[in-house]
C-alpha cells in the first residue's frame, strides 16, 4: 500500500497503459470477431476449422506467443503493438465462440418468422439474430475484457509499459509492495470491466438496439483513440535511431541493461531501454529481430537454451563456438565477458568453510554424510544438476536432499535449517549471509559468464560503440555483481543510482 | 387483377425430402382472387409445408406455383413475402419486439413512415380487439395465448397484402372469443375482399369460413370442394370428418 500511496500518478499513468492496451485490443477483437462469428452462421463449413484455430491460439501461453510475434514483420516487434496484436489474438476465441454460439441459440420458428415477413439477410442479421444473440455475446465481450486485463500485465514482458511492469519488477525484486503496485490496479480494472460490461448486458434485453449501437460507437471510439495514440507513440520512437538495450526480467538482468545502457550514453550514444522482457526467448528473438540492439547473456543459457548443444565446462569453447554460431546465425556478435560467471554455485556457511578449512567440493564430500542439504527444484530435476553432480564428486549427504523454492535456501542455510545449497553465484545474499562458495575444482558446471551479446549491423553503424561496450570487460567481478544484486535487490536502492555509482567509481 | 384472376395456382407439386420422405404428393390447386380456401387435414399432413412453399421459405422439389399472376421463379422472394401476409401457426411473433413493432414489422421494412405506421398499428390491433394503449409496449411474453394470435393476425394484415396466408391463426382461443373472431373475420374478408389460404383443424371453422374447402392427407391433396359439398362424397376421410361434426 505505501508504493501506491507515495507514486499515486505513477500508478494512474500505468494503469492508463494498461487500459489502453486492453481497451484498443478488445475494440479490434469486438469488430473483427463479431463479423467473423456472424459469418460461422451463415458458413457452417467453416466454423470448424476457425474455432479450433482461435481455440488453439488461446491455448499458446502468452510469453509464448510473444516470442512467435516478435520477429514477424508489421504485426510483431516489440512495444505496445505486438502486445495489441497478442491480446486481440486472445479476446476473438470467446468473441467469436460466443457470437456464433449465441446465434446458433436463437429459435430457427423466430429467424423463420423473420424470413417469412420478408427480412432481408441483413435485416435478419441486425434486427433478429444480434438482437436475440446479444446477451450471450456481451457475455463473451465481457469475458474477453477481463481475459484482456490479465495478459496484458505479461505485456510488460515486450516491452509494452502497463500495470504489468510493477509486478514483473516486484517478482524479481520480491518486492510485495511492487507486486501488489501492480496487481491491485489491474484486478480493479478487471472488476469495474466485469461490473459495467454486466450492466450493458443487462440494459440488452431491454434494448436490444440501443445496446447494440453504444457496442459498436464504444468499439469505434476506443480505436480511434488508441490508434491515434499508439501512431504517435510510435512515431516518436522511431524519429532518431537509438540503441535499443534490452534485459531479461531478472534484477542481476536489469542491472546489467541498466549498465550498458549507462556506459553507451556516458559515451555520447542515444539510448533506449526495453528492460524487463519476458525472459531468453524473447529477448533472443528480439535481438535477432533487430528489435533490440544488445542485451546481456549467459554464454552456458545461450549454449543449451538457444544452439540446443550439450553443455561443457570449458568456458574458452563455449565462447568461441557460441561467437562463430551467432556471427553466422544471427548477425550477433559477443563483446568481452563482464567478468562474473552465474552458474549453479555450491555453498556452505562461511564458518564452517573456515572452522573446517574447506574451499572446494571436492573438500566438502567427507563432511557432507554428516549434513543436510536443499536444493531449488530445477537443480534437483536437471541431469546436469544434483545426480550429475553427486556423481562427478561421490557426495552423498546425511538424508535424501530437501526440495525448497531456490530463494529460501540462502536463508535456510544462513539459519543452520541445512548446512549446504545450490545457490547463484551472484546472489547479493551471498556476502549478506556469509555464505562460502565452494570452488568446482572438477569442472563439473558448464560456465555461464555474463557477456553483452550485440547485433553486428549495430556495431558497424555506429562508430565507437565496439570500443564503449569492450570497456566493461572484465570489471564485474562474481564479489561486484553479488554487492549490485543486493543493493537493489536488498537494500532497495534505486537502480540508474547504483549503476551510476559503480561507473563512477570505475571512473569510466 | 381483374375477376378471373387467379392469386394462387399451384400445379403438381411435390417435396420430397433427401431421404425419399415425401411431403407434398402431386398437389394442384387454383384460388380465384378473392376467395377463402379452407385448408383441412391431420396433423402432418402438410397443411404448413404447402403454405411455406407458397410463400418461398420452401422450395417444392418438382412441380410449378404462380403467386398473384407471377411464376414464383420470377419472384424476388423477399419482395413476394412482403405482399404475403403470413400469420404463422405458434404465431411466430419476435420476443424482443414490443406489440406495435411486431405489428408495424412489414410495413417498416417497406419503408414507410413512422407516422403512418403508428396510425395503422393502431388501426390493426383495434381491428382485432386489442386496444394499443394497453398492449401496444408490452412484449409478446406479457401477453395470454389467444392475445398473442390475435398480434399475429394484425401483423399479417399490416401492410394490405393481396394475399393472407393463415396457419391455425385462431386455435388457441376459447370457443367464445373464437366464434367472435370468426366472425370479425368473415366481416374483414367481405369488406377487404382478401384472397386467403385459411388452416384449421377444426371442421366448424372450415365450413363457417371457407369458400371452399380442400382436405389434405399424407402430403395430397385429396379433394377440394365448395363448403356447403364438403360432405357431399364416399371419400373415408371425409367421413371421419363427418363423424366428428355430427
Ligand atoms: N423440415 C422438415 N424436415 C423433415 N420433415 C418435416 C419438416 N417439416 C415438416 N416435416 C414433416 O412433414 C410433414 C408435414 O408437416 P406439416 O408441418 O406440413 O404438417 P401440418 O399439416 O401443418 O401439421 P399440423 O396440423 O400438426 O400443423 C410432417 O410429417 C412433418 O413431420
Ligand atoms: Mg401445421
Amino acid at each position: 500500500m505505501e508504493y501506491i500511496l507515495s507514486h499515486p500518478f505513477e500508478i494512474l499513468k500505468m494503469t492508463g497503459e494498461h487500459l489502453l492496451l486492453v481497451g484498443v485490443s478488445t475494440a479490434i477483437a469486438t469488430l473483427v470477431g463479431i463479423p467473423l462469428g456472424v459469418f460461422l452462421t451463415r458458413r457452417p463449413a467453416w466454423s470448424r476449422w476457425v474455432l479450433g484455430a482461435a481455440n488453439v491460439i488461446q491455448t499458446i501461453p502468452s510469453l509464448a506467443l510473444f516470442g512467435f510475434l516478435i520477429p514477424l514483420p508489421l504485426l510483431g516487434g516489440i512495444g505496445a503493438r505486438t502486445a495489441v496484436v497478442a491480446l486481440i489474438l486472445y479476446a476473438l476465441l470467446p468473441i467469436i465462440r460466443n457470437t456464433h454460439a449465441g446465434i446458433a441459440s436463437v429459435d430457427p420458428a423466430i429467424r423463420e418468422a423473420g424470413v417469412g415477413m420478408g427480412m432481408t439477410d441483413w435485416q435478419l442479421l441486425t434486427r433478429v439474430d444480434l438482437p436475440l444473440a446479444l446477451g450471450i455475446i456481451m457475455t463473451g465481450l465481457r469475458l474477453a475484457t477481463v481475459i484482456s486485463v490479465g495478459v496484458a500485465t505479461i505485456a510488460a514482458a515486450i516491452g509494452a509499459g502497463g500495470l504489468g511492469m510493477y509486478i514483473f519488477r516486484g517478482v524479481s525484486m520480491v518486492d510485495d509492495q511492487l507486486i501488489l503496485a501492480g496487481a491491485l490496479p489491474a484486478a480493479l480494472l478487471a472488476l469495474a470491466a466485469d461490473f459495467l460490461l454486466g450492466l450493458l448486458g443487462r440494459a440488452v434485453t431491454r434494448k436490444p438496439l440501443l445496446c447494440m449501437k453504444l457496442l459498436a460507437a464504444g468499439a469505434l471510439a476506443a480505436l480511434a483513440a488508441g490508434g491515434a495514440f499508439l501512431l504517435a507513440s510510435g512515431g516518436e520512437a522511431r524519429e532518431a535511431r537509438p540503441i535499443v538495450i534490452g534485459s531479461k526480467n531478472f534484477t542481476e538482468q536489469s542491472i546489467l541493461g541498466e549498465l550498458l545502457a549507462q556506459r553507451l550514453e556516458r559515451a555520447g550514444f542515444k539510448v533506449d531501454r526495453r528492460l524487463y522482457l519476458g525472459g531468453t526467448l524473447i529477448c533472443h528473438n528480439a535481438l535477432v529481430a533487430g528489435q533490440i540492439d544488445a542485451y546481456v547473456e549467459y554464454t552456458g543459457t545461450a549454449y543449451t537454451a538457444i544452439l540446443k548443444r550439450t553443455p561443457v565446462s570449458d568456458a574458452r569453447r563455449v565462447y568461441d563456438d557460441l561467437q562463430k554460431s551467432y556471427l553466422e546465425g544471427f548477425g550477433v556478435r559477443l563483446t568481452r565477458p563482464l567478468g562474473f560467471n552465474n552458474t549453479f554455485a555450491i555453498m556452505v556457511r562461511g564458518g564452517d568453510a573456515r572452522r573446517l578449512g574447506v574451499k572446494t567440493i571436492s573438500d566438502a564430500v567427507a563432511h557432507a554424510r554428516r549434513w543436510r542439504a536443499a536444493f531449488g527444484v530445477e537443480f534437483l530435476e536437471r541431469e546436469d544438476g544434483y545426480r550429475g553432480l553427486a556423481a562427478a564428486y561421490g557426495l552423498d549427504f546425511a538424508e535424501p536432499p530437501k526440495v525448497m523454492d531456490l530463494g529460501l535456501t540462502y536463508r535456510a542455510l544462513a539459519d543452520g535449517k541445512v548446512d549446504l545449497i545450490a545457490g547463484d553465484a551472484t546472489n547479493g545474499l551471498v556476502s549478506a549471509l556469509d555464505l562460502f562458495i565452494l570452488e568446482d575444482d572438477l569442472g563439473y558446471f558448464p560456465p555461464y559468464e555474463a557477456v553483452p551479446f550485440v547485433r553486428a549491423d549495430a556495431l558497424a553503424g555506429h562508430a565507437g560503440l565496439q570500443e564503449a561496450i569492450d570497456s566493461l570487460g572484465g570489471v564485474v567481478s562474481d564479489e561486484t555483481m553479488q554487492r549490485l544484486n543486493y543493493a537493489v535487490d536488498g537494500e532497495r536502492r534505486d537502480l540508474r543510482e547504483v549503476v551510476g555509482e559503480f561507473l563512477d567509481g570505475l571512473g569510466r | 387483377m381483374g375477376k378471373g384472376d387467379f392469386a394462387v395456382e399451384l400445379e403438381d407439386v411435390g417435396f420430397v425430402l433427401g431421404n425419399g420422405k415425401r411431403l407434398l404428393d402431386g398437389v394442384s390447386l387454383r384460388l380465384p382472387a378473392g376467395e377463402t380456401l379452407v385448408l383441412i387435414g391431420r396433423s402432418g399432413s402438410g397443411k404448413t409445408t404447402l403454405l411455406k412453399s407458397i410463400n418461398a421459405l420452401l422450395r417444392p422439389t418438382s412441380g410449378a406455383i404462380r403467386v398473384l399472376g407471377r411464376d414464383l421463379a420470377d419472384w424476388d422472394p423477399i419482395r413476394l413475402r412482403r405482399q404475403v401476409g403470413y400469420v404463422i401457426q405458434e404465431t411466430g411473433l419476435f420476443p424482443h419486439f414490443t406489440v406495435e413493432a411486431n405489428v408495424g414489422l412489414v410495413p417498416r421494412l417497406l419503408g414507410w413512415d413512422e407516422g403512418r405506421i403508428r396510425a395503422r398499428v393502431q388501426e390493426l390491433l383495434r381491428l382485432v380487439g386489442l386496444d394499443p394503449d394497453l398492449f401496444g409496449a408490452r412484449r409478446p411474453g406479457q401477453l395470454s395465448g389467444g392475445q398473442r394470435q390475435r398480434v399475429g393476425v394484425a401483423r399479417a394484415l399490416a401492410a394490405d397484402p393481396p394475399l393472407l396466408l393463415m396457419d391455425e391463426p385462431f386455435g388457441a382461443l376459447d370457443p367464445v372469443t373464437r366464434a367472435e373472431l370468426q366472425e370479425e373475420f368473415r366481416l374483414l374478408r367481405d369488406r377487404l375482399r382478401k384472397s386467403i389460404v385459411f388452416v384449421t383443424h377444426d371442421i366448424r371453422e372450415a365450413l363457417a369460413l371457407g369458400d371452399r374447402i380442400g382436405l389434405m392427407s399424407g402430403g395430397r391433396l385429396l379433394r377440394v370442394s365448395a363448403a356447403g359439398d364438403f360432405f357431399q362424397t364416399d371419400e373415408p376421410e371425409v367421413a371421419a370428418y363427418r363423424k366428428v361434426f355430427a
